[in-house]
């Protein structure tokens, strides 16, 4: 029992929606503290509005509240609950600042509530720039030359003291928003400015930069007597000058000696001492590779992205080790989780290499710089673990989905020799690709040319040699199987470092058959390792498998029935946490059937990949070699594909030929709902409509279908992930634009066009058995048709869709649901024009909107779905079929964007998917539940002020008109852009016509309240509205891109104005109502 | 060249030679530390080990001319995953294939150690073969079998000093050390502090100690059997309660032993930087370095009046002592780390402390 037996409840923070800086860790965090908690007989109480999370999960927490993380939702809350103690350090630096403002304004100490593992003092040492600089002081820790400024006139004076270039750090954010590194006084002025912005306190930290140092991290934790461990150490390949979550990361740390490694250890105890932190802590140096001189450069005082990654990596989990000591254990009391015998005050040894490579969004954001510096850009990472580095690094390639198996990337092999120098001191996301070309171009001309030594790549990016030694090791062992061919010596070399067959195949050039036959003869297969925390100095009982090419297997098969669930990967844009969601459901409901459950993924991040929540974890490639050598050596009963998104799907064909059993949903079905021609065909034999449509493979298909659709037209590639490079055109200029500059057209590789139905787009989930179907709930969007999915707000039950409609949409799902011959989840998106129903897409798999359906109506749609594929029958649960009963409240999705983190980005909504996370609302009445959505989305909902709109011409309707006339009747004041003005005044409003200048001028002098743009083609950096978009967006101001939003928001400011009073429910009281 | 790792019991590891090309015999032990390779081979304790280290990747930061433990390499062999014949770091002054090439020590890469790790923890630390230069398993049997005398447990009696050495003096209190195989960081600890230190070597009576009136009796760590250390003991059961008197190690053994305890051999050891040590007395616990094959029976020193300060986390073993009235005591870990953590190195500090009461100041040999 925890040492505090007064706790009986407690309160934890979650981090809300995922945006970049802070991700999936966070539920994994928070679900490992909610089980720690809860195993102790305390009761958890969660709040967090982010609805895709494992966390939010009934049973994981005892009650959750689905509600916004502003201070008043907080402070309600607590007065209904009564929290004896508040856990804030596993809800990122949202908790974080949310525990700070609720201790600040005494809403702590009226109920009584302590703040447990981080108290305030903490909080305020560790972020405060100020107090963190003074305390390193006292305990004598090298920091950087800084100086704190809130006025741009201070960083004037200190660059005039230590000259460029300077590091700028905004206090109090996420991912280092606003931060960026100057080298002039332009830069200064930009960052200093921007950086102050995104503070919570106006503050920044202006320091002199030691780019070029090598970064070195350590996961710290310590209990309150006063206990402490470094869990793991870490060195990132990338030396200072990348944030760490854009750098690739390597567990253990590499290249320092022994003194160096305890030296920076002996600091980040200091540190953690000092600043008197009860669980863990994340200490960040940079070390000057020369003289072995080193600066602290951050502290993070909670679990982070490197603890979770920490977690994984050296098998020791932290967030659920924190919870402990923040409810009161030391770390002499507690278990090593793994061994279940040992000490957890101990420090994890590892026998392996890990190597965390993250995953950018520029294949979806063409117009954002790829420069990589200190404000994070990744969506999400991998992670890879091998016996030697090579290895590592090449499995976190192959991880990524990028299209690489390996170093070789022909653009950029195809660069002339400055080119490819200057690729390399772009420092952005492809830079070890480009390392590996100069290597290459370093032996192919034996050392001669000397721009392409070892010593001159060093010195051109500061990579510490060890690491480029690696990489040369890499493009050796390309140069041996093109120069020699394969034989078992050089397969099994070639193995170790991490080639996959296809690179060996196409570096030797030799037949598959060969390859195979050398395997085969020799015996050069994968064996599993366990990750055990000690080095195999004990046994262990968690099953935690990697691969690699070594002697002995440890993988312990069963005959038990089992099943193997493929994941998801990375977290992207369109492909979130809420796979792993399902994935994770998908595992407990397979244990819950009395199968073994088995999980393959590379996530770092997530539930999923979390030891304890599968029978046996393999932490690998989700590529099709990885995937098979684990059936191989499962045997599993069948594999599930359709919980981990389009990552796991698209393994089916490769499964299929292979003979290996997909449950549910077979390949074929997946086939013919994919493939345009077949599916169409399928529908009509149905008689059930679909946008017209034509699948075209060169220029004059493309001109005779538009001869035949008219425009507008949506185009797209076939086989897409969150609507990528999708787009409505208009006209033969923008058609011929896209087809020549977007998408590469070829026969492999058709573009899909359909004429563009304008009207409202419904999402249909359902499970199917092969008999009957059930539907949850149907979702409508807010916004047209033409707004992707994952970036519409959406809402439950619907409201303006007409009963005789959601009947026919439920008879639709059904027929194509039989027609495809789904087993197990399927999602739909129909376009509603006011008379007919479209349908837009199907995918034979989980959605986006499966965590939420679930949730808002508690049906368990991954149980049931799992228990379809293995024969359980809908008609013989308790959930029934059919459409599901409605709830008697509204439920709201909206989405969250990353914009303040990929400052080139248009924020303007469109076909292609943006939106890095979202957000649930749940209230008594539609009008209650989209002004809750909006405030936790983070936006203020203003009274008064200015609107400023600008639309494009098509948008100028009557329709418009009225919701315009919404805002002026509320209250707000009238500007626009010339055209749109003129509009507003033929229909009978005052309007003031102004230019971009004015309305950056009324935004900064805060007259504005709202911007209301429309844009007629986006992602055009030069134009005024993308301008002001960005001005806007920067500045906190809501910039709404779609008229059915501007409706939206003006609801929500009604509500407001009404002084209606958000109600604060836990889930089960909202859905218990019925 | 081939490698080779040889047990008696038939197993053979299969990889390839580095450093000497050479064959020793030698007890096959496990490291578990990530960092500190150059440390673990000078640390005079592993003199007649092969060590195997856990973590694959070893060699990265090549050999410098600061890290050394000792005046050469005691190990007589080394195993490892994967090896950087390209090390990186400033200090580096060259490989680590090259460095035990220069010290006649062979190593084999290349085999999997986490299978020879998983061996060593269900069997126990075994005899074993290394060989970097193609011998065939036959040969390597009949070297086994007639290794008897080969497969030595009295190395403390040689791996120290051959004379008295005197460390440049600082103004503090003056330490006899007994040269059991010491580590340079454990006499850094003491002339970091200020003290002077004389070390004597194995077989100094407590005549020849007290000659130099020392403030107090420090004996090291080493390599074997404590039990053979007899000549150790008898010098420290003579100068009880003349010392105070502090031990790491072997050192912390060979105390018990004087005190007429007992030591066992443990089934595989413990050797890495990542021990977890509780100090009964404080409640606090620590990370520690060790390097031990043997540990003492915590009920056989009771009656010598000796108690248990500290145990080991994982396995409960004895990891520190003292005496209930003497100033005597000792730990089982490194508390100079090198390699490994610094967390306990306040206990020099504490062995320092008890020079006070017997009013001997450094300043009395200034």
């Amino acid at each position: 029992m925890p040492k505090d037996h007064s706790l009986k409840k407690v309160l934890m923070i979650g981090s809300g929606p995922i945006i970049i800086g802070q991700a999936a860790e966070f539920d994994y965090a928070g679900t490992q503290a909610c089980k720690a908690i809860r195993e102790e007989g305390i009761e958890c109480v969660l709040v967090n509005s982010n609805p895709a999370t494992i966390m939010t999960d009934p049973g994981i927490a005892d009650k959750v509240y689905i509600e916004p993380l502003t201070e008043e939702a907080l402070e309600t809350i607590i007065g209904r609950e009564r929290p004896g103690g508040l856990l804030a350090g596993f809800g990122g630096q949202t908790g974080l600042n949310l525990a700070m403002e609720l201790e600040r304004k005494g809403v702590l100490e009226r109920y009584g509530v302590r703040l447990l593992g981080v108290k305030e003092e903490s909080i305020r040492r560790a972020e405060d720039r100020d107090e963190f600089k003074q305390l390193m002081q006292a305990i004598g820790e090298p920091i950087p030359d800084s100086v704190i400024a809130t006025t741009l006139g201070e960083c004037e004076d200190f660059v005039g003291r230590v000259g460029y270039p300077v590091i700028i750090r905004p206090a109090y954010t996420l991912g280092g928003t606003g931060g960026g590194i100057a080298a002039d006084y332009g830069e200064l002025t930009i960052l200093a400015e921007r950086g102050m912005e995104n503070s919570a306190i106006g503050q920044i930290l202006l320091e002199k930069s030691v780019a070029g140092w090598k970064e070195i991290e350590y996961e710290v934790m310590r209990d309150a007597k006063d206990n402490c461990i470094t869990v793991c150490g870490m060195e990132n390949f990338d030396p200072v000058g990348v944030h760490t979550g854009d750098s690739i990361v390597v567990a253990p740390i590499q290249t320092l000696r022994d003194y160096e490694y305890q030296m920076l250890r002996d600091a980040a105890l200091r540190i953690i001492r000092s600043l008197e932190i009860e669980g863990g802590c994340n200490v960040q140096f940079a070390l000057d590779p020369d003289t072995s001189e080193y600066i602290v450069i951050e502290v993070n005082p909670r679990v982070s992205r490197s603890s979770a990654l920490a977690s994984k990596a050296a098998g020791y989990p932290i967030a659920k080790l924190a919870a402990k000591i923040a409810l009161g254990y030391s770390l002499d009391e507690l278990k090593n989780y793994v061994t279940g015998e040992t000490s957890a005050c101990f420090e994890p040894t590892l026998d392996y290499c890990v190597v965390k490579f993250p995953k950018w969004p520029f294949d979806k954001f063409k117009t954002a710089s790829r420069k990589l510096g200190t404000q994070m850009k990744a969506t999400g990472e991998v992670m890879a673990i091998s016996r030697t580095f090579e290895s590592a690094l090449l499995k976190s390639i192959t991880s990524l989905e990028i299209g690489l198996e390996g170093m070789r990337v022909p653009r950029i092999m195809g660069m002339g020799d400055d080119e490819l120098i200057e690729k390399i001191k772009l420092r952005d996301d492809e830079r070890i690709f480009a390392i590996a070309e100069a290597m290459r171009r370093g032996r192919a001309r034996s050392g001669e040319d000397e721009r392409f030594t070892r010593d001159a790549i060093h010195e051109l990016t500061k990579v510490d040699r060890w690491f480029l030694y690696k990489v040369d090791r890499i493009v050796k062992m390309e140069n041996t199987l093109a120069e020699r061919g394969i034989d078992a010596e050089i397969l099994r070399e070639a193995e170790e470092i991490g080639f996959t067959d296809n690179e060996i195949l196409a570096l030797s050039g030799a037949p598959r058959e060969v390859l195979t036959d050398i395997r085969v003869y020799h015996d050069i297969f994968p064996v599993y390792k366990v990750v055990d925390t000690c080095g195999g100095e004990f046994e262990a009982v968690t099953p935690y498998y990697y691969s690699c090419f070594d002697e002995e297997d440890e993988g312990r098969v069963t005959n038990s029935r089992k099943i193997l669930v493929v994941g998801s990967g990375p977290i992207r844009i369109g492909q979130g946490i809420e796979f792993d969601y399902c994935c994770v459901q998908g595992v407990w409901a397979i244990k819950d059937l009395g199968y073994e459950a088995i999980i393959i993924n590379n996530n770092p991040e997530t539930v999923s990949t979390d030891f304890d929540t599968s029978d046996k974890l393999y932490f690998e490639a989700l590529h099709i070699d990885d995937v098979m050598n684990v059936i191989k050596k499962e045997r599993p009963d069948g594999v599930i594909l359709q919980f981990g998104g389009q990552t796991s799907l698209n393994l089916a064909e490769d499964l299929n030929r292979r003979s290996i059993r997909i449950l549910g949903t077979s390949f074929d079905s997946i086939d013919l709902a994919e493939d345009r021609q077949k599916f169409s065909e399928l529908l009509e034999g149905l008689g059930i409509p679909t946008p017209p449509g034509r699948s075209v493979t060169d220029i004059a298909q493309a001109r005779e279908a538009v001869g035949a659709l008219g425009y507008p037209l949506v185009v797209r590639p076939s086989y897409v992930i969150g609507g990528r490079s999708m787009q409505v055109v208009y006209s033969d200029d923008e058609l011929m634009e896209y087809l020549t500059e977007a998408v590469s057209l070829d026969a492999e590789r058709p573009v899909l066009i359909d004429r563009y139905i304008e009207g409202k787009e419904v999402e249909v989930d359902a499970i199917a058995d092969g008999d009957d179907i059930l539907i949850p709930g149907i979702m409508e969007h807010i916004e047209r048709t033409g707004v992707h999915s994952g970036d519409s707000s959406s809402v439950y039950p619907p409201h303006t869709i007409p009963e005789d409609v959601q009947r026919k949409l439920v008879s639709y799902t059904s027929r194509i649901t039989k027609a495809l011959g789904v087993v197990g989840l399927l999602n739909i998106q129909y376009a509603y024009d006011g008379r007919d129903i479209f349908v837009i897409e199907v995918n034979p798999r989980a959605s986006r909107t499966v965590p939420i359906m679930s949730k808002v109506t508690g049906v368990p749609m991954v149980r049931l779905a799992v228990g379809a594929m293995l024969g359980e029958k809908l008609a013989d649960s308790a959930w029934g079929t059919g459409l599901y009963r409605k709830m008697p409240f509204s439920a709201v999705k909206m989405p969250v964007f990353s914009n303040a983190k990929l400052t080139d980005v248009d924020t303007a909504v469109g076909p292609e998917m943006k939106s890095t996370g979202e957000i649930l609302a749940i209230d008594e009445t539609y009008e209650k539940a989209v002004n809750k959505g909006f405030i936790a989305t983070g936006l203020t909902i203003p009274t008064e002020g200015g609107v400023y709109i600008s639309l494009r011409e098509h948008e100028r309707t009557a329709a418009t008109a009225d919701i315009i006339r919404g805002y002026a009747d509320a209250g707000f004041s009238l500007c626009a852009s010339p055209g749109t003005a003129a509009y507003i005044r033929d229909h009978g409003m005052g309007c003031e016509s102004c230019a971009r200048a004015d309305v950056e001028r009324a935004i900064d002098e805060g007259r504005l309240a709202v911007v209301i743009n429309v844009p007629r083609e986006m992602n055009i950096v030069d134009r005024d509205s993308f301008a002001i978009r960005r001005y806007a967006t920067e500045r906190g101001l809501p910039v709404l891109t779609c008229i059915d939003t501007a409706e939206a928001f003006l609801i929500a400011i009604g509500a407001k104005l009404a002084g209606r009073k958000a109600v604060y429910r836990t889930l089960e009281e909202y859905t218990a109502v019925h | 060249m081939e490698g080779l790792i040889y047990l008696g019991d038939g197993t053979a590891y299969r990889g390839k030679g580095f450093g000497s090309v050479a064959t020793n015999v030698g007890e096959l032990v496990f490291n578990t530390s990530m960092t500190g390779y150059q440390g673990i081979l000078t640390d005079p304790s592993y003199m007649g080990q092969v060590i195997n280290m856990t973590y694959p990747l070893i060699g990265n930061y090549g050999v410098s001319e600061i890290d050394s433990q000792s005046g050469r390499v005691h190990a007589f062999g080394f195993v490892t995953r994967d090896i950087s014949f390209r090390p990186s770091n400033r200090c580096s002054v060259m490989t680590l294939s090259e460095w035990l090439k220069e010290q006649g020590v062979p190593g084999v890469y290349n085999v999997d150690t986490r299978a020879i790790t998983k061996k060593i923890r269900t069997d126990g630390t075994v005899p074993c073969v290394i060989s970097s230069e193609g011998i065939t398993e036959g040969d390597a049997r009949l070297l086994l079998e007639g290794a008897g005398d080969i497969l030595r447990d009295d190395y403390m009696t040689e791996a120290g000093t051959n004379e008295v050495v005197k460390f440049p003096s600082g103004d503090g209190a003056r330490v006899a050390v007994y040269d059991l195989g010491v580590k340079r960081n454990i006499i850094r600890g003491f002339t970091d502090r200020g003290c002077e230190v004389f070390l004597f070597p194995y077989g100094s009576t407590p005549e020849d100690i007290m000659k130099v009136s020392p403030d107090g009796l420090f004996l090291s760590n080493g390599p074997g059997n404590p039990e053979m250390a007899e000549a150790g003991i008898e010098t420290a059961r003579a100068l009880i309660g003349k010392l105070p008197i502090c031990g790491i190690c072997m050192g912390h053994q060979v105390i018990a032993l004087a005190f007429g305890g007992r030591t066992y051999k443990l089934k595989f050891g413990h050797r890495g930087a990542n021990h977890g040590v509780k100090d009964l007395e404080s409640g606090r616990s620590a990370i520690t370095s060790q390097n031990h094959s043997f540990a003492v029976d915590p009920e056989s020193i009771e009656a010598g009046g000796l108690a248990v300060t500290h145990v080991n986390l994982n396995d409960g073993t004895v990891e520190g002592m003292r005496h209930r009235e003497l100033p005597v005591f000792s730990v089982q870990y490194h508390p100079e780390g090198s390699p490994g953590p610094n967390d306990s190195e306040g206990l020099f500090d504490r062995f320092i402390e008890m020079f006070r009461p017997a009013g001997k100041g450094g300043a009395a040999h200034a």
